[in-house]
């Protein structure tokens, strides 16, 4: 029988997170196994072809293309430095003035010489390019020529949705609980080089304070789409993100709106107050979905057992904890209590699997499967 | 094609998209073609699991199990073909999961060869995620860089009509070889480059590509600026994606094995049947399929009496769950909020839409969602349809020999081909369409984004089950066209709708038409909807009712300007829509008034509950 669940958002206070760090084209590997890496570490590097820029040497000597190829000084796979001369046609009558030339627009190497278009190809010095750990672990696989894996002993929080790249800070929770909004009068100086905790939603101000005394990062229950786009000047289509650069990351764990970061997750952040975060805001929803995330790793030894190891994904089930994440319950947390199989007719009488859950609050409600998720421990 | 189709009783066809695979069983029973079962299980691609075969065989014991017939052995097969009560004569699939086919093509003049190759790659069920062209307006480091950022599964480079440029679409050729593009999936074999352009240019290709793809040389898809030949470019395309793309995602070369035929890209394979249907009924038709992260558009219309031309387009970013933001950012908030019956505050609503693109599988619960959902569906498809509009055009480029009858004619090359008056059926398919609680607002939803003309017939397609026929109809066309008309397809009814301006308040049209239970006639007035309710037969097929139209003086309902049609209209389970509204359609800019328009609307169609509607 097709097995069918809800996928959640994994909050752990320990888990074995391993991050595979993978170098876009094979390269060279810096790193061996049973390294102890720091999250600037680099353990592998490559280098990217050079950017490439086509001349068309016929046009510019003014020569049909196939009489290019006796005119060339240097040869495919030649190297050549920026304004050095490439090719030159015969002088007429022996005057040199009466020659014509072409000369290399970048530092780098020719490509190809095409008789059939005139084109020569020039390519520019290879781009380095440097994978880091990311987070604080231990080398335990290396992948010849591709990069390595890194693991560690963590606390682990997915988010939702989340904006900018990796980094890493202290934690620091400034807010007092998890229902609190994040406003600028919570930020100041002492949050430089931080990961700032917040509770409810947070503002574009704060985000703003966070980035001018030098935050790293804000996690947070709710975001504004109005504050979204205000933050990043242009408004998202499709979530796609990670690749902003704008001062801080974001990694936002519930939703849009005035929204409540679940109190597990509160108390789990709040609890490593002081502590390094790892945080990636990459978002990708899409088939092969990526979740933001914040990584808190711990000394524990990579190789010693435990029970958190056994995390595993299970379906739902009465007394699952779930949170509602469509109205008109959205963002409410509580336990299933019931789980009917045949389909209920909803108030938008479309028909649906629903579950009964009962509210932290005490009270009861009728959702259809597809509107909670399981939060996950 | 199989050699004796005489023997095949039973078939089982699935279609593994990026988040379920669906399976159907259909069998033939009392000499026809039914739908038996359907069943579905989430697709497993992706980590985990890592093996599509998972998920194809969790839809297929879930049909079993709801049907009672053995269609798994002991060791996890697919038992084929039939024995006894046993197994599947046919075994067939299609397959989107991965991200399907993505494509670049490339081309000498944007308009032309590259248009043209972006036809036979959409045709082809591809998704084109760039064309480059000689004329595009990049320089050539950022093509070059474009191509090599881009990643696709192979690459179509067309350019040059035969005996035409050389060194035009060698220079195209080049910037390729220059940006050594990877495939997406694995990097152990070479990115397929097909080469569909001047056959003069062959050899040239041949050196500057040879060795650094893995190039197939097909037959010219844009021969002489008057015609194209995109078949053997989208052949080429499709064996391709069997030998490379699918081969490499996890699991496929096992499922390769089982199918019968091989696996379709699914939106190749929702065109092939949408073709099939418009050329056994000689009919032009409109295809839509509204997913999560794209709207496919496909038509088929015959200008100027010509053999039916076939288009399909994708609006990548328009769809109602991952890229429901990019509609709402694309069409803005007040063309969404014209189709909502009241009105609500804007920060909650973008809060709502930004939480319905980071977790799209949620359902509306509450009717005010559903409400807004489908006026999100409205524009989502209206701006589909603008994108396919634009894109279906006869061939750019071609010269026309003009009399001095045709000097007032506005038409050009390049005109589009989409002719919404002489449209004959509109046919609905994804979600918000398919599964929306009553059948009468997939009507609305199609009536208000595409706007038809004339009288047209409105169809849903029951539980997508279009890209299964697809396949089959390659296959088995009797199989694949009987099920289509009897299982896949839910009849709406038809539109009635007279194209010109309307003067306010006035009489748009007289009718008279004869009703199973006698004949209905009366005015209907400018800005007026009303709903004749005519359904289906015993068998399930829609009845039909004899009808005289008579539009006013100025507008035309399909025989030109005020004048009388005699036909007969389809119904369905809606039934005749006589839609009095205006040609073009434009909404009533006061908003208590248009807010009174639309419940007034929805009230005669039955759209939503009244209480929604009172609130």
């Amino acid at each position: 029988m097709a097995h069918s669940y809800t996928p959640g958002l994994k909050v752990s206070e320990r888990i074995l997170v391993t991050k595979r760090r993978i170098l876009p084209l094979k390269g060279e590997v810096m790193a061996k196994v049973g390294d102890k890496v720091q999250p600037d570490d680099v353990v592998a590097r490559t280098f990217l072809p050079g950017d490439v820029e086509p001349i068309n040497v016929a046009n510019q000597m003014g020569l049909p293309p196939e009489d290019i190829a006796a005119c060339m000084l240097k040869k495919a796979g030649d190297a050549v430095e920026k304004g050095e001369l490439m090719a030159r046609s015969k002088p007429l009558f022996g005057l040199k003035w009466f020659a014509s030339e072409s000369k290399s627009t970048l530092t780098g190497t020719i490509e190809s010489v095409s008789t059939v278009t005139g084109q020569v190809l020039l390519r520019g010095k290879p781009l380095p390019v440097e994978v880091t750990a990311y987070i604080t672990g231990e080398v335990v696989e290396v992948f010849p020529e591709e990069g390595v894996a890194v693991s560690a002993w963590s606390g682990f929080i997915q988010g939702i949705f989340g904006i900018g790249g990796e980094t890493y800070g202290t934690i620091k929770t400034v807010v007092e609980n998890n229902q609190t909004k994040l406003e600028e009068k919570h930020i100041d100086e002492s949050c430089n080089g931080c990961i700032i905790i917040g509770g409810s939603r947070v503002t574009a101000e704060a985000i703003k304070k966070a980035i001018s005394v030098g935050a790293k990062g804000v996690i947070t229950g709710g975001f504004d789409d109005k504050d979204l786009r205000e933050f990043l000047g242009y408004d998202i289509g499709v979530a796609i993100t990670g690749s902003e650069n704008l001062g801080v990351t974001l990694v936002v764990t519930e939703g849009f709106g005035d929204i409540s970061m679940a109190r597990k997750t509160f108390e789990l952040l709040k609890s490593n107050d002081g502590k390094m975060a790892c945080i990636n805001g990459a978002t990708q929803i899409r088939a092969g979905v990526i979740r933001p995330e914040a990584v808190i790793p711990t000394d524990m030894d990579v190789h010693a057992k435990d029970d958190a190891d056994a995390f595993e994904q299970i379906g739902l089930h009465v007394g699952s904890p779930v949170r509602v994440i469509r109205h008109p319950h959205f963002g409410r947390i509580g336990e299933v209590t019931n789980l009917p199989s045949e389909l209920t007719v909803l108030e938008s009488e479309s028909k649906a699997r629903v579950l009964e859950v009962q509210f932290e609050e005490g009270e009861k409600a009728i959702v259809p499967r597809a509107n909670v998720e399981i939060i996950e421990s | 094609m199989l050699d004796n189709l005489d023997n095949i009783n039973t078939i089982l066809a699935t279609d593994c998209g990026s988040t379920t695979t669906k399976a159907i069983l259909i069998e033939k029973r009392d000499g026809e073609f039914r739908l038996i079962q359907r069943g579905e299980a989430p697709t497993t691609v992706e980590a985990p699991f890592e093996d599509v075969t998972m998920g194809v065989l969790n839809a297929v014991a879930e049909v079993g199990e709801l049907c009672g017939k053995k269609l798994l052995d002991e060791n996890d097969r697919i038992i084929t073909p039939a024995n006894g009560s046993e197994g599947c004569d046919i075994y067939i699939s299609t397959s989107s999961a991965g991200g399907g086919l993505q494509m670049m093509v490339a081309g000498v003049v944007r308009s032309m060869t590259a248009e043209s190759a972006e036809r036979a790659a959409l045709g082809a069920g591809a998704i084109v995620m760039d064309v480059i062209a000689s004329n595009d307006k990049r320089r050539p480091h950022q093509q070059i860089e474009r191509i090599r950022h881009l990643r696709p599964d192979m690459i179509l480079l067309s350019g040059g009509i035969d005996g035409g440029t050389t060194s035009h679409v060698v220079e195209i050729a080049e910037l390729v070889a220059a940006a050594d593009p990877r495939p997406r999936l694995g990097s152990s074999y070479q990115l397929p480059v097909i080469f569909a352009g001047n056959k003069d240019a062959r050899e040239a290709i041949k050196d500057t590509l040879g060795n650094k793809v893995d190039l197939g040389i097909v037959d010219n898809l844009r021969p002489v600026l008057e015609r194209e030949n995109l078949h053997p470019a989208r052949e080429e395309i499709h064996n391709l994606f069997m030998e490379h793309v699918m081969a490499q995602a996890p699991g496929y070369s096992k499922l390769m094995e089982w199918t019968d035929a091989p696996i379709m890209p699914t939106p190749g394979a929702v065109g092939a049947i949408i073709k099939t249907i418009a050329d056994i009924e000689d009919i032009e038709a409109v295809g839509v399929d509204i997913g999560g992260a794209t709207t496919d558009v496909f038509s088929l219309f015959r200008p100027e009496g010509e053999e039916g031309v076939f288009n399909r387009t994708v609006s990548a970013n328009l769809g109602m769950s991952y890229s429901i933001s990019n509609v709402f950012a694309e069409a803005g908030l007040p063309n969404v909020m014209r189709w909502v019956p009241f009105n609500m505050d804007e920060r909650d609503l973008r809060n709502r839409v930004k939480n319905k693109m980071i977790r799209p599988t949620t359902i509306p619960q509450s009717m005010e969602e559903l409400i807004f959902e489908q006026a999100i569906a409205k524009e989502a498809l209206r701006l589909a349809f603008i994108q396919h509009k634009s894109f279906a055009t006869a061939l750019k480029g071609v010269q026309k020999q003009r009399t001095i009858a045709d000097a007032f004619e506005q038409d050009s090359s390049g005109a589009t081909i989409v002719n919404m008056m002489s449209l004959d059926m509109l046919i609905g398919s994804g979600g918000v369409l398919s599964h929306a609680p009553r059948r009468q607002q997939a009507a609305l939803m199609m009536i208000d984004s595409f706007v038809p003309e004339g009288i047209t017939r409105l169809a849903v397609d029951s539980i997508f089950m279009m890209p299964q026929l697809g396949v089959l109809s390659s296959l088995h066309p009797k199989a694949a066209t009987e099920v289509f008309e009897k299982d896949c397809l839910i009849h709406l009814g038809c539109c009635v709708a007279p194209v010109g301006v309307i003067k306010k308040g006035g009489v748009v049209l007289t009718y008279s038409i004869e009703m199973p239970d006698g004949t209905v006639s009366g005015k209907l007035q400018h800005g007026e909807i009303k709903l004749l309710k005519l359904g289906l037969d015993d068998k399930g097929q829609p009845r039909s009712a004899k009808a005289v139209l008579e539009p006013m003086k100025n507008l035309d309902l399909g025989k030109g300007k005020g004048n009388k049609v005699e036909t007969v209209l389809p119904g369905g389970v809606v039934g005749i829509i006589l839609d009095g509204r205006g040609r073009p359609f434009t909404m009533p800019t006061d908003e208590n008034l248009r807010i009174e328009s639309l419940k007034k609307w929805m009230r005669e169609l039955d759209i939503y509950p009244a209480e929604a509607l009172d609130r």
